[in-house]
């Protein structure tokens, strides 16, 4: 078996005065996808949160490639791929100019393979087109497109299939397939029904988790 | 989606360096403040503002202007850079990209010193560009105008570099304005003081040159120190968020 990119070891979540998860522990193997269940404010978020590196205010220990994560922070920032609720894209620039101050810091891409990966989400014609006079589901492809070049091994999506279409929903499970197989891991939460082969669940809120 | 893009997993050592990262940040905050320029023009528009008001208000005479000139010009530059503070982090905060910039696989510290640099470029350096012609209109003699200036340059990237610290304290507050002052003005209170003062001393023909050293110190501590607590500070507001 090959050897976890990132590990949770009991991990603990309280927050205003309520544990959201306790003694959770899960490995997340490259080739895995790991659905994060349950319901409205159990907690997911949270967890994506505190497994990217956003939020310090856990207990318990991450483990990146079995080292403690801490003092990885730019290897495993260089490794990892977040997505938030926010998509991070720029209403006053153009989806073009908005993944290129996304990818300039991580990889140096040349114009026409940004380009492409707009065309591949389906924003064909507005690569040019400031992203406020977008759709919400445009916007959202513009932080998609990212997926297409993204060489990250792990990813970790927040509620990625939110405001996309029917195809559009498709085509993003065709791509968490491919990028499985070849061999990413990918963390995921979402609503919609994903059904994918060989996928890991991790529920939050059941048992214990709410403790009023 | 079309999925013929096929991206073979990196090999963990390639990066891209921090000196390319620090300016794909100052590049997009340059352009995207330059879609808006209303929020560019209001600080220098209140800067013109009060500097014309206050001979309207208080007195006109050239005597009053002179001794009082430095000051006011210093405290509309100081209060002009406070009002944009507010939006150094708040539409990075809110559309998301600050999560992103905060997991580039740079030193954060180092990022958040070349978004202060972009907000000192938006704000401070239009501030010192001014500063000539609303010297002259309060009756600054030749030497004062030109160290005027001077001190403005020296003063406002400080200004800057501090306030990018309150604003990242106060990011996870739904009405920063009135904490963010607060935070914030006792630090800059030595900075006008040395501004005022150097200008003061020159327009009494006094040396100035250990003074504006002094100024120069301020500015070395605000670029060596201000981006540790404002990365610090934007981890935390993040982390609660």
């Amino acid at each position: 078996m090959s050897e976890p990119l990132l590990q949770a070891v009991n991990l603990e979540c309280e927050r205003d005065d309520r544990v959201l998860f306790r003694d959770l522990s899960f490995s997340i193997l490259p080739g895995s996808l790991i659905r994060v269940e349950g319901p409205n404010g159990s907690g997911k978020t949270t967890l994506l949160r505190i497994l990217a590196g956003l939020n310090d205010s856990y207990s318990g220990d991450l483990l990146w490639r079995g080292k403690s994560r801490n003092g990885y922070r730019e290897e495993f920032l260089r490794n990892m791929l977040y997505l938030g609720h926010r998509p991070g894209i720029k209403p006053l620039l153009t989806p073009m100019e908005n993944l290129r101050a996304l990818m300039d810091g991580r990889r140096l891409l040349p114009d026409k393979i940004l380009w492409q990966a707009l065309e591949g989400t389906g924003l064909g014609g507005f690569q040019a087109v400031p992203c406020r006079n977008l759709s919400a589901g445009q916007q959202r492809r513009v932080a998609l497109a990212r997926l297409l070049i993204a060489d990250e091994p792990l990813w970790i999506l927040d509620e990625v299939f939110t405001a996309i279409d029917i195809q559009g929903v498709a085509a993003l499970e065709r791509l968490l397939i491919e990028r499985v197989e070849n061999g990413g891991a990918i963390v995921v939460t979402t609503h919609h029904d994903l059904r994918l082969p060989s996928m890991q669940r991790v529920t939050l809120g059941g048992g214990d988790g709410y403790g009023y | 989606m079309a999925t013929e893009f096929t991206v073979t997993l990196r090999s963990p050592e390639v990066s891209v360096g921090t000196a390319t990262a620090m300016k794909a940040v100052f590049v997009r905050d340059l352009k995207t403040a330059f879609r808006q320029p209303q929020d560019l023009l209001n600080p220098l528009l209140f800067f013109v503002m009060v500097v014309t008001l206050f001979p309207l208000g208080v007195s006109p005479e050239v005597s009053f202007l002179q001794q009082a000139g430095s000051g006011i010009l210093w405290v509309a530059a100081l209060l002009s850079v406070l009002l944009s503070l507010d939006h150094l982090y708040r539409h990075d905060f809110d559309d998301g990209t600050l999560e992103q910039l905060v997991l580039q696989p740079q030193p954060l510290f180092l990022l958040v010193l070349a978004k202060s640099l972009a907000h000192w470029v938006l704000t401070g350096l239009p501030l010192v560009l001014l500063a000539p012609v609303l010297g002259v209109m309060v009756h600054l003699e030749g030497n004062s105008v030109a160290v005027l200036c001077l001190t403005l340059l020296i003063g406002t990237p400080v200004l800057s570099l501090i306030g990018s610290i309150g604003a990242a304290l106060t990011l996870g507050l739904r009405s920063a304005g009135v904490l963010l002052s607060l935070l914030i003005i006792p630090l800059y209170i030595p900075v006008l003081i040395f501004g005022t003062g150097t200008v003061m001393a020159a327009s009494e023909g006094a040396p100035v040159a250990g003074q504006l050293a002094l100024m120069g110190a301020f500015l070395m501590l605000a670029l060596t120190l201000a981006p540790f607590a404002s990365a610090a500070a934007l981890r935390i507001s993040l982390s609660n968020s």
